[in-house]
This record gives structure tokens, C-alpha cells and sequence, in this order.
């Protein structure tokens, strides 16, 4: 087996800038292929960046090798339609938009699995002809999380899915994305370590724009929690 | 209070025509956040592709004739507004103001090229006669026009609010009008969405560019025409908000309406012609200051 076989998502030397800063500055990452490989970093240290530049949605210089396809330069679209799932860190629904429409905005032409999407998240069921900016943000986060499993796809890029929720609402979706990992490879960014060592097998740690540390979350001290992510307490 | 009636229709029908050609700004600003200003373009050749079908057509004096004269004008709109947006503006995108100064060029340029070919002297579109005759509505005569422009104008609203509610591409254009990178990172083609956007404008003003002569012109095409009612359909976008279809509809409405009650009313007995046309810039003001996103525009 090649290390394009094994490897969902190879990127060396990733430069990207948003107004000035420099915010990657030569990321190298790799996600192996299946379960969860977790993004981890202090808030401003270029994690959602480096998902935006993986996807095409974040100019950006380097190579970037995505499920066995150089896609450097490539249009959002078409990257994406290797069977990419993106659930976006403020999950971007589209509000003006029903449940149902924003479903069928994620449809692509292939069987959708409108059932799949209902039996997990039943209360999309409930309200599919409700306006999506009218959903609490549990629910706007389980039409994000919805609309990409409407089709199966081999890679899920999915930044913070827990962040601003209630409790409540946050033990479906960690129930939720062990279930997807399952069956196929998910970039998780999470800034939550107790969501990281429940569902990751793989940690990525970046800092001011570059890795610092990868490998197997049991490797992940307390220690390095402490000083790679500036959280105190048990980890 | 007959009167009254028979201006009304006139001020519905002229909403109508400015509702056709604010539809497609509204749209294009809404999806592509382009201002459009070779729209007028599309409208003006969209009379003259009419005029030089209508005085070729050996049935242009019958119904059939007019239909189509009036589709071929809303083809011609829309196949000049589909090679503008892949041509054009598509090398630009993020550029907002070299789009604005290409299609302020593009519009001189085509209007110099009509004035070339044509003159400045207007050109009499050829119509069957019941178009330019009148219906009585107890004492009161409504010309037929306006008839025509008031139906179509409500047929391309239902046309479009169909398009856009029941149709994947009307998803595709309300969901880019309120996020474009969260449609791309679905996977969809933002770009065509952008071209067909421009196609249906394009149409919609080579409709109305027809109409306008036919119904509001005395027959008369002229290379300027499309300036002029850009003025007026750029005013109709900024009150119904930017991006609203509904709103341009009501828009469209609340402008012709008043243009035509203030030029009828006030503006006759005060031997101002042009009062109208002032009425409708207070009106902007107005409506502004209450509400400066416009009357169902998102914010800027």
C-alpha cells in the first residue's frame, strides 16, 4: 500500500495570509485514511484556515494532495465533489433557506439519504419546512452535520461541531460523528480535549501557523494540553 | 374617479416594465453583488433586435407576430447579458470596481455602435393595431398596453417566484445571494448559477425594452432608451433593497404609481412635466432615510 493509499488528506508546506498576517506558515499535514484525526490549537493559530485552504476556500500556496488528487488551484466545486463533507465552524446554513431546501441544496444527483440524515437527527424530520434561521444552534448544527451525510463521502472536514451548544445538544453530536467516523475519515477541529480523546485516534497541534506535534491521541499528555493549547485541568 | 382608475392601470403597467428590468439588477446584486450597469444595454437592443424582426415579419401586425417579436427580444437580452457575464465579468470577480467601469464601457461602446448603425433618430417598431388601441372600461379608455405590460410584468413575477421557491438552481440562487462559499463548499458551481442569473436579467430587460417602446413610446426605439429606464430601475432596486426580488415588486409598483399620479395630478396643473420623475426621487429619499437597507433589502 502507497502513502497515497493510506493518507485522506496530504498537505506539505502550506502558506496561506488574510489580511497581512500570516496565518499558515508552511503547515505539513497528514490525516490517515478512516476514523478521526483531530486539529487542535489555540484560538488564531490557523486551524479553520487550513481547512478553508484544504477545500480551495482560502487561497493558498504549497501542495495539497485530497483523497489521491493534487487539487492545488482547483475550484471549490470540483474539489469538493471527490466526496468531501465540509460542516463549517459557525455551520452556515442557509438561514433564509428551509430545513428541506437547505437539504436539497446538498443534494448531488446521486440517491440522497434523506432517511439516514432523519433517522440521526430526528428533529430535522420535524422541521423540515421550517425556516433554518429560525433552528436553535443545536439544531442549525445538525442540519450542518445532516447535509453532508445526505450522500456518502469518503472525507468530512468538520470545524468545532460542539462550540456555543448546550450540553444536551452536544452529547447527540459527539454520538452523532462516532457513528459517521465509523465509516469514513473526519478532520475534526475541536478546541474541547474531553471531544478529541472520545472520538479521535489521530492528534494534529498547530501554533503560530505550522505543526508542532502529531501522533496517536494516547500520546497526547496532560502536560502537552497544557502547554500546546493553554488548557489547565484535567485533560 | 374614472380617471383615477385609468391612471392607475398606466402607473401599474409602467411598475410593471420597471419591475422587469429591476428584477434582473436585483438578482444579479443579490447572487454576484455586480452592479450592472450595461443592464440599460440589454434592453435597448432587445427593442431594436424586435424592430428589425417586427419590419421583416409579414405577420409582425398580428398576435402571433408580436409574441414573436417579444420573444426574440427577450432572446437577444438574453444571449448579450449571458456573453457580458462570461466574457466580462466573470475575469473580474472581487473586482467591483472594474466591473462597474467595464460595464459603464460596455455600455457606451454598444450604445455608440447603435447610434452608428441607426442614428439618433428613433425607429417605429411595427405592432398589430389592437396594441395601440384602447378597451372602455365603462367611461373611462385604457389602452390596451398597458394591459399587456401590467400581465406580463405579473406573469414574470410568478415566473420568477416559481423559479426561485420550486426549482434547484432558484435554491442555488437564494442560498449564493446569502452565503456563495457555502454553496461552493457543497459542491455546486457557483459560476453557472452566476451566467444563468445574468441570462434571465438579460431576458427580462430585452422584455421590457420591447414593451417600454410599444406600450410607453409611442412604438419609438431609440439607442438611448435603455439609459434612461436604468435610472429609473436602479432607483425601483436601492427602495425594494438590494437583492429582494419582493421587494423590487413593490418597489416597481410604489414608483410607477407615483411617477404617473404626480405627473398627472400635480404636474399637469402645474405645467411641470418633469415632476413625476422629482416625485420619485423624493420618494427614495424618503424611504431611505426610514429605512436605508431599503424597504425588504438586507443590510449592508
Amino acid at each position: 500500500m502507497t502513502g497515497a493509499d493510506t493518507l485522506a488528506i496530504e498537505a506539505a508546506g502550506l502558506r496561506a495570509d488574510i489580511g497581512g498576517s500570516h496565518i499558515l506558515q508552511g503547515v505539513d499535514l497528514q490525516v490517515p485514511v478512516g476514523g478521526v484525526t483531530a486539529l487542535l490549537g489555540r484560538n488564531g493559530v490557523g486551524k479553520t484556515t487550513t481547512l478553508r485552504a484544504l477545500l480551495g476556500l482560502q487561497p493558498a500556496s504549497g501542495t495539497i494532495r485530497v483523497l489521491g488528487h493534487d487539487v492545488a488551484g482547483w475550484p471549490v466545486h470540483r474539489i469538493v465533489r471527490l466526496g468531501i463533507g465540509y460542516v463549517p465552524e459557525d455551520r452556515d446554513v442557509f438561514t433564509r433557506l428551509t430545513v428541506r431546501e437547505n437539504l436539497r441544496l446538498a443534494e448531488t444527483g446521486r440517491q440522497a439519504r434523506y432517511e439516514q440524515v432523519y433517522d440521526l437527527f430526528p428533529e430535522l424530520r420535524q422541521r423540515s419546512g421550517q425556516l433554518a434561521g429560525t433552528l436553535s444552534g443545536g439544531q442549525q448544527q445538525m442540519l450542518a452535520i445532516g447535509r453532508v451525510l445526505l450522500h456518502e463521502r469518503p472525507l468530512l472536514l468538520v470545524d468545532e461541531p460542539t462550540k456555543g451548544l448546550a450540553p444536551l445538544y452536544v452529547s447527540e453530536v459527539i454520538d452523532a460523528l462516532e457513528r459517521i467516523a465509523a465509516s469514513c475519515t473526519v478532520l475534526l477541529v475541536e478546541q474541547n480535549v474531553h471531544v478529541v480523546r472520545k472520538l479521535a485516534r489521530q492528534v494534529v497541534v498547530l501554533d503560530h501557523g505550522s505543526v508542532v506535534h502529531s501522533g496517536p491521541v494516547g500520546e497526547l499528555t496532560e502536560d502537552d494540553v497544557r502547554r500546546l493549547l493553554g488548557v489547565s485541568g484535567p485533560a | 374617479m374614472s380617471t383615477f382608475v385609468a391612471i392607475t392601470i398606466s402607473g401599474l403597467a409602467l411598475g410593471s416594465v420597471y419591475f422587469l428590468i429591476a428584477s434582473g439588477l436585483s438578482l444579479i446584486y443579490g447572487l454576484m453583488d455586480v452592479l450592472n450597469f450595461a443592464h440599460g444595454i440589454f434592453l435597448t437592443l432587445g427593442a431594436y433586435a424586435g424592430f428589425e424582426l417586427a419590419s421583416r415579419l409579414p405577420i409582425a401586425a398580428h398576435a402571433a407576430g408580436f409574441l414573436l417579436t417579444a420573444a426574440v427580444a427577450a432572446a437577444c437580452g438574453a444571449v448579450i447579458a449571458a456573453m457580458t457575464e462570461l466574457v466580462l465579468i466573470r475575469p473580474l470577480y472581487g473586482r467591483p470596481v472594474s466591473q462597474i467601469l467595464v460595464t459603464i464601457g460596455l455600455d457606451l461602446a454598444l450604445v455608440g455602435l447603435l447610434l452608428g448603425i441607426y442614428g439618433s433618430n428613433a425607429r417605429v417598431i411595427t405592432v398589430p393595431a389592437w396594441l395601440t388601441g384602447v378597451t372602455s372600461l365603462g367611461s373611462e379608455r385604457i389602452p390596451n398596453g398597458d394591459f399587456v405590460a401590467l400581465g406580463t410584468g405579473v406573469a414574470v413575477l410568478a415566473a420568477l417566484a416559481w423559479f426561485l421557491r420550486q426549482t434547484r438552481y432558484g435554491i442555488i440562487i437564494r442560498a449564493g445571494a446569502e452565503n456563495r462559499d457555502m454553496v461552493r463548499a457543497l459542491g455546486i458551481n457557483v459560476g453557472r448559477a452566476f451566467t444563468l442569473v445574468f441570462t434571465i436579467g438579460g431576458a427580462a430587460a430585452g422584455l421590457a425594452g420591447l414593451l417600454n417602446s410599444v406600450v410607453f413610446n409611442g412604438g419609438l426605439v431609440d439607442p438611448s432608451q435603455g439609459d434612461q429606464l436604468l435610472i429609473f430601475a436602479f432607483i425601483v432596486v436601492v427602495i425594494g433593497g438590494l437583492g429582494s426580488l419582493a421587494g423590487s415588486a413593490i418597489a416597481a409598483v410604489l414608483v410607477g404609481l407615483v411617477q404617473v399620479y404626480v405627473s398627472f395630478y400635480a404636474g399637469a396643473s402645474a405645467g411641470l412635466a418633469q415632476l413625476g420623475n422629482v416625485s420619485v426621487v423624493l420618494v427614495l429619499a424618503i424611504v431611505l432615510l426610514a429605512r436605508p437597507g431599503g424597504l425588504l433589502g438586507r443590510t449592508a
